[in-house]
């Protein structure tokens, strides 16, 4: 039930951020969410979006640099400390969370927790063993 | 004491030209019977020992380039038995791009004359406090000045590069009078000084400073800063090392040490000789050493040579500071590279071939920048990954070129490029 991130590699230039996102929406893609890891000289935006398939092709005519990994979605709104249990439940197993980021659907006052982890079936094997709901793709999509 | 060796260096141009004629009769005979190599270069050219009787027959000898260097590493170019030798020097770099020179005591003494006669121009006498700090080891530049220093009889600081606050404590301390290093090093000692406040404290009187490029601006900065003469000095190591020419007060070019090394100017592009007064690259050859004397060796530095009289008195030639080279070589930071090393790691660390090498001079101080362009290959989502590759790719260029860019990833296709070729180098510096 995982679902496709794409990451995409920015230069630590003025604008270049900016040049992607409109690039994506001019094409009418949306962005479901959003994150942004930077160094001092690079940059990478990871991107949850409705479209996957076609924001490929799109990123690929602006001959971007990008990858697709496949992450974990979470909700986290449906009980309070949802988070730190799957964090505590993650780390209980020894998984390690290479990244997170959150992020909130308005319609549904609903907030998610994305995860990076190496191994996703486990990872959500042991999410649901505690309870926490993991998002399937067509949930998020459709947000 | 302005001169060292006054005989040679204030010489009559008659007597120089006799003492330099036999010298190269004598050393290109040395040569053809001692190194296979040039003998073979000779006999291609059909040039024999028996036809150079005077320095008017230098253009008639085959020339040596780095590329012979290379081809003949390390032994093919030594002219004695390796017994004779007493110490090599070498250039940064890797093999076939490093320079190792082979030195008898005599070539070593020989050097380091040429470099006294630097310190003497620069007013150095057996009452100086002489601090060097330039590098030293397999690099010239500290042996070089160092020997130069014992030559005069002055008493000698073996600095060494780097630790600026002990070199500047050094300084007051032990009251240097002349100062040896780079150009650039030298402005940084003289921020520092002044920064400091001990301007009054240090005894400066003279600097020596080469092994890179500088302007007159920076020479009247340094100057003014440390209240002293600026001299420039020029050598390489496949030559001998610094010393191979000097400045004398004028400053207005430095003189080549000719006694021993033969200089003239070609036409980088036909090899023909070119008279004094054009511009071309300097080539020099070695007519008093025993173990390493090139012969007519392609310097690839473009310069002018000038027999105009000099108020100091010395009839030996003068040559403009390097004016570019004819090669792709930039000296950053007094060390060679070449563009094609960068190329060579680049694609040994799984990175495409398209770079671009950024030059430029900050607060006197060069900087030097390879962009990369990223590729899906080397992208990863995670920024440990690709900060752990970019690390292992500064580690191979430092390895390579035996200093340190600052490495900058950047999107594909946005390295310039000019009719379709990437220009792989630009070079910001003002000089
Ligand atoms: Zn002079």
């Amino acid at each position: 039930m995982a679902i496709d991130q794409i990451s995409i590699f920015v230069e630590n230039s003025p604008g270049r951020l900016a040049e992607v996102t409109q690039t994506l929406g001019a094409a009418g893609i949306d962005l479901r969410a959003m994150s942004i890891a930077d160094t001092m000289d690079f940059g990478i935006l990871r991107l949850i979006v409705n479209e996957p398939a076609r924001a490929l092709e799109v990123l690929k005519a602006a001959q971007c640099v990008f990858s697709v990994t496949p992450v974990l979605a979470v909700s986290v709104a449906d009980k309070p400390g949802n988070l730190a249990r799957a964090l505590s439940a993650l780390a209980a197993e020894g998984v390690s969370v290479e990244y997170a980021y959150a992020f909130i659907a308005r319609q549904r006052g609903n907030a998610y927790v994305i995860f990076r982890v190496e191994d996703n079936e486990r990872a959500q094997a042991i999410l649901e063993k505690n309870g926490i709901q993991v998002v399937n793709s067509d949930e998020l999509y459709a947000l | 004491m302005k001169y060292y060796q006054r005989e040679i260096e204030c010489a009559p141009r008659d007597t120089l030209r006799a003492l330099q004629s036999e010298r190269l009769a004598r050393t290109v005979r040395h040569v053809y019977q001692n190194v296979a190599y040039y003998r073979d270069l000779m006999d291609k050219k059909g040039v024999g020992p028996d036809d150079i009787r005077s320095v008017d027959d230098l253009p008639k000898l085959p020339f040596l380039t780095k590329d012979d260097l290379r081809d003949a590493y390390p032994y093919g170019l030594l002219a004695v038995p390796l017994h004779d030798c007493v110490r090599i020097q070498s250039t940064s770099g890797t093999t076939g791009r490093r320079v190792v020179a082979f030195y008898t005591q005599d070539d070593i003494d020989l050097w380091e004359e040429c470099c006294a006669r630097a310190i003497a121009a620069a007013g150095g006498t057996k009452d100086d406090v002489v601090h060097v700090c330039y590098g030293y080891g397999l690099f010239t530049g500290g042996p070089g000045l160092n020997g130069g220093s014992h030559k005069v009889g002055a008493l000698t600081l073996p600095m060494s590069s780097g630790n600026t606050d002990r070199q500047v404590q050094f300084m007051c301390d032990l009251g240097s009078t002349i100062l040896c290093c780079t150009p650039s090093y030298a402005a940084y000692l003289a921020e520092t000084i002044v920064g400091q406040g001990r301007r009054d404290e240090i005894k400066l009187k003279a600097g020596i400073f080469g092994a890179e490029a500088w302007s007159e601006e920076m020479r009247r900065d340094i100057e003014k800063k440390l209240g002293i003469r600026a001299y420039d000095i020029y050598g390489l190591t496949e030559i001998s090392g610094p010393g191979v020419s000097f400045e004398c007060e004028e400053q207005t070019g430095m003189h080549i040490n000719e006694d021993h090394f033969l200089a003239e100017i070609i036409d980088p592009d036909t090899g023909e000789t070119l008279p004094d007064g054009a511009k071309g690259e300097l080539v020099f050859s070695c007519i008093s050493k025993k173990a390493f004397p090139l012969l007519r060796y392609r310097t690839r530095d473009i310069c002018v040579l000038s027999r105009e009289t000099c108020s100091c008195g010395r009839t030996l030639i003068k040559m403009s500071k390097p004016m570019g080279r004819s090669d792709d070589m930039l000296i950053i930071r007094g060390v060679n590279v070449f563009p094609s090393q960068i190329e060579t790691v680049l694609l040994g660390a799984g990175f495409p071939s398209n770079y671009q090498i950024i030059v430029d001079r900050v607060n006197y101080t060069d900087t030097f920048e390879v962009q990369v362009e990223m590729t899906p290959e080397m992208f990863s989502d995670k920024v440990k990954q690709i900060a752990t590759r970019e690390e292992d790719l500064l580690a191979s260029l430092r390895a390579m070129l035996g200093i340190s860019p600052k490495v900058t990833l950047v999107a594909p296709r946005t390295i310039a490029r000019s009719e379709g070729k990437a220009v792989r180098v630009i070079d910001r510096r003002k000089i």
